[in-house]
């Protein structure tokens, strides 16, 4: 099967030709609904000098985290970054460059950019650091500032179900921002859990059309949680 | 006395009001779920792209793909639905959160807030919480009144990096609820057994009193 057929079958085919320099947009939101196994890929394949867009860096030992101890990222795009200390040491050191983004903007640069939307004005960001330096302008007497849109060289997205054609489907709060990584990347690789024939996944439960995707793998997943918080049964 | 986490969040639920969607930033605002009176409906929403999180999940309950904007594994409450980050972002910035409650460094008489960044010292970054503060109407920032060394939070100018120009109105402490309005806070009420003067002499900014400041009702 070709034409529309997405599927590869190894991870070195789903992330060929990343180099080094290139930028990269990651779904998820802490470690949950990340694209672990394309990570690992790229902490294989060794690249550096990579810019990455996504909205934490994972943590030590698992996720965007991986990429942090062979100096692999020399920039990151990023919201909320607290969970790790060799980022931590990077960042102070100078070796890490860091662009920290309101996440509300941050989703709203990739969803921009996947929708050919070069910019954009938003009230977040007024009057903190986050405004220097960029454009400001009233509407209905209220300021605003001008934000500008990402695009990727390769976006890497988790989700849940795929048809063959990349239809995608997610699962739960794993969606995050993998819908909007999806349709900003310029190559956009999706791992599934689970990849169906076409006809199969109902056109109405589609998140992600496969018009975005380029690249899809089945894998299985760890799936790490941050913080397990449970009540006693009962309660 | 000064309040406590919980009374905090107590007093903070007495201003739900039955239909609101509300978001609850990190810390004591979480703490607000478990005071929510029995007799109103509120749904949570949580920026990761969830509208109406429901308790912690049981042990068996436990799923990886479900968690809130702290990372914590959570469920989802009956009528719940799921979005992803733009569209939770879309709802938060178009003013359609009916009351955010989120925790800060400092807050000033003009009611820029300061909740992100402490230079050299704390880095992680905002979150969403500079979409929140933009995005909301109505806010509500809880925090202790001074620090541990007796420093004022409650200031005529923030000193450390803004999260948000001139967006609070309502402050809880664990000494006041105090709103600010053209360019002063004003002391509204205090918490049981803390007098008036307490809370002058912490309160760096202008801080306005007129008549009788009552105490916190708590039931």
């Amino acid at each position: 099967m070709s034409g529309f057929d997405k599927v590869v079958h190894s991870y070195e085919e789903a992330m060929a030709g990343l180099t080094d320099n290139m930028t990269i947009i990651a779904g998820g939101f802490g470690l949950c609904g990340i694209p672990e196994n394309l990570i690992s890929e790229i902490k294989h394949k060794g690249t550096r000098g990579l810019t990455l867009v996504s909205n934490n860096c994972g943590v030590d030992d698992f996720g965007l985290g991986l990429l942090l101890p062979d100096r692999q990222i020399s920039k990151i795009i990023a919201s909320y970054v607290g969970e790790n200390a060799e980022f931590e040491r990077q960042m102070m050191s100078g070796e890490l460059s860091v662009e920290l983004t309101p996440q509300g903007t941050l989703a709203e640069k990739m969803r921009a950019g996947g929708a050919g939307i070069p910019a954009f004005y938003t009230a977040t960001g007024v009057g903190t650091p986050v405004a220097e330096g960029k454009d400001e302008r009233q509407f209905n007497g209220r300021d605003y500032i001008l934000e500008e849109a990402i695009v990727g060289d390769f976006a890497i997205v988790k989700a849940w179900k795929a048809d063959r054609y990349g239809n995608l489907v997610f699962r739960k709060t794993a969606r995050n921002f993998n819908p909007m990584a999806a349709t900003a990347g310029k190559i956009t690789v999706v791992e599934v859990e689970e990849i169906v024939e076409p006809g199969q996944l109902d056109p109405d439960e589609i998140h992600t059309p496969g018009i975005y995707v380029n690249r899809l793998i089945q894998s299985s997943f760890e799936k790490r949680i941050e913080q397990r918080t449970t009540r006693a049964a009962g309660e | 006395m000064a309040l406590s986490r919980e009374q905090i969040a107590q007093r903070v639920a007495q201003e739900l009001q039955d239909g609101f969607y509300v978001n609850l930033g990190i810390g004591i605002p979480t703490l607000v779920a478990n005071f929510i009176p029995k007799d109103i409906e509120v749904m949570l929403q949580s920026e990761n792209g969830l509208l109406g999180m429901g308790a912690f999940p049981t042990e068996d309950e436990v799923d990886a793909d479900l968690i809130n904007a702290g990372k914590q594994t959570v469920t989802m409450a009956a009528g719940a639905s799921i979005f992803d980050s733009a569209e939770s972002f879309a709802m938060i910035r178009g003013g359609h959160v009916d009351l955010t409650v989120l925790g800060a460094f400092e807050v000033d008489v003009n009611g820029n807030i300061a909740s992100y960044m402490i230079p050299g010292k704390l880095i992680k970054g905002m979150g969403g919480a500079m979409d929140l503060v933009a995005g909301a109407d109505n806010i509500i920032v809880t925090m202790t009144h001074a620090s541990k060394h007796g420093e004022s939070k409650l200031l005529s100018n923030c000193t450390l990096p803004l999260t948000g120009k001139g967006c609070i109105k309502k402050v809880l402490t664990d000494l006041a609820f105090i709103e600010i309005k053209a360019g002063k806070f004003h002391l509204l009420e205090r918490a049981p057994g803390v007098s008036v003067a307490e809370i002058i002499e912490l309160t760096q900014g202008e801080l306005v009193i007129e008549g009788d400041i009552p105490e916190m009702k708590f039931s």
